[in-house]
This record gives structure tokens, sequence and C-alpha cells, in this order.
């Protein structure tokens, strides 16, 4: 039985490096999320209109609050759906 | 003296020039309690993502403006009389919100980013 450590792959397990996160907000230095602007709030909603957490966005505490502000001001005035599917 | 937006969604039955007396009246009543409105932004008839009183499409209507903080107690009143006002919603625009809105208006809009994260 050969020994864990001995099996040697033919090619070198590619460990592909994974590409770092960043908050774009603080990267693009905007400052304010508009509720008005829909097509921009989508980016942050999943097809079925939930909004994505924010290990996917990759968004900063302090924006991701911000933007889950605007979504949630967006939906109460009808310009985002509550719940849907296929949004996209 | 704060900046306020105030976002109304208007029945779509509404014709013409019913949504400018509507628009008028809600500017007037800014401008006679003391507000002086920035910016008025009617967006028109426009389709809702869910359907509020039976009606999937409404007009919608942007007010930006500065006024008193004792001001949007009796806009409210107006707004929850008014019967072709289907919603509304007041916001406190803090100083970046004001500067992107005016940034917005001059063409240059902040938020369309188009490099993908």
């Amino acid at each position: 039985m050969a020994v864990k450590q001995e099996i040697k792959y033919l090619t070198a397990v590619k460990t592909e490096k994974r590409q770092k996160k960043y908050c774009r907000f603080k990267k693009m230095g905007i400052k304010y999320v508009d509720y008005k602007d829909a097509e921009f709030l989508k980016k942050f909603l999943n097809d079925q209109g939930k909004m994505l957490p924010r290990r996917i966005t990759g968004n900063s505490l302090k924006f991701q609050r911000k933007v889950a502000q605007a979504i949630k001001k967006a939906r109460q005035m009808a310009l985002l759906p509550y719940v849907t599917d296929l949004l996209k | 003296m704060n900046n306020y937006e105030l976002m109304v969604i208007f029945t779509p039955v509404l014709s013409e020039e019913d949504y400018k007396v509507a628009q008028k009246k809600f500017a007037d009543l800014i401008k006679e309690t003391g507000g002086t409105v920035t910016h008025e932004n009617p967006w028109g008839l426009r389709s809702l993502a869910y359907p509020i009183q039976k009606k999937t499409t409404g007009m919608y209507l942007v007010l930006e403006y500065s006024a008193p903080s004792d001001l949007n107690e009796k806009l409210k009143i107006q707004l929850n009389r008014d019967e072709n006002v289907l919603r509304h919603m007041i916001t406190a625009l803090d100083k970046y919100a004001v500067e992107y809105n005016g940034r917005k208006r001059h063409g240059v809009s902040a938020d369309s980013k188009t490099v993908e994260a």
C-alpha cells in the first residue's frame, strides 16, 4: 500500500491563487450608494432578488450596510422586487 | 436647513396635466413653508417591480429640496391625504448624497462603473 506522501502525481497539483477580493466602493472612491440606481444595485442581488452576503460581494462592512439600506429603500419604492425569479 | 429627497409614486391613471398639477402642488408646498426646491425630476410612467394597490405601473416623481426640519411633518400630512399618491418616501441626504446628486445632474455619473469587480 503506497504510503500517502510517496504518491507522486504526473503533473504538479495546481493550486490557483484565489484573486484577492476588494471593496469596490473604497477602490473607486464612491461615497454614496444611490437607492434610485436599480441597475447598479442589481449587482448585489442574486437572481431571486435576495441580497448577496459580504463574502461574495467582497464589500467592506460599512459599504455593505449602505448597499443593504439602499436596496431596502429601492424595494420599498418598487424599484426592486422583494422576491422574484430570473431577476437578471 | 438640511437636505431631503422626496420620491412619490402617483397612480398611473393620472393624466399628463394632473401629473404636472400634483408636481407643482408639492413643490409650492415646500416653497411656502420655508423650504427651497433644488431639483425637480419627474420620471413619468414606469412599471413597478410588484403591484401596489392592484396597479402595475406608476408615475414617479423625485424632488430634491432643502428645508427646516419641521417641514416634513406638514408634507407627510398632505401626502397621506392625497388619494392619487400610491406611496411616498422622504430620505435625508448627507453631504456625499448631495454632492452625488449634483454630479449626476451635470452628466458625470459617479456610480456607473465600467470595470467589473
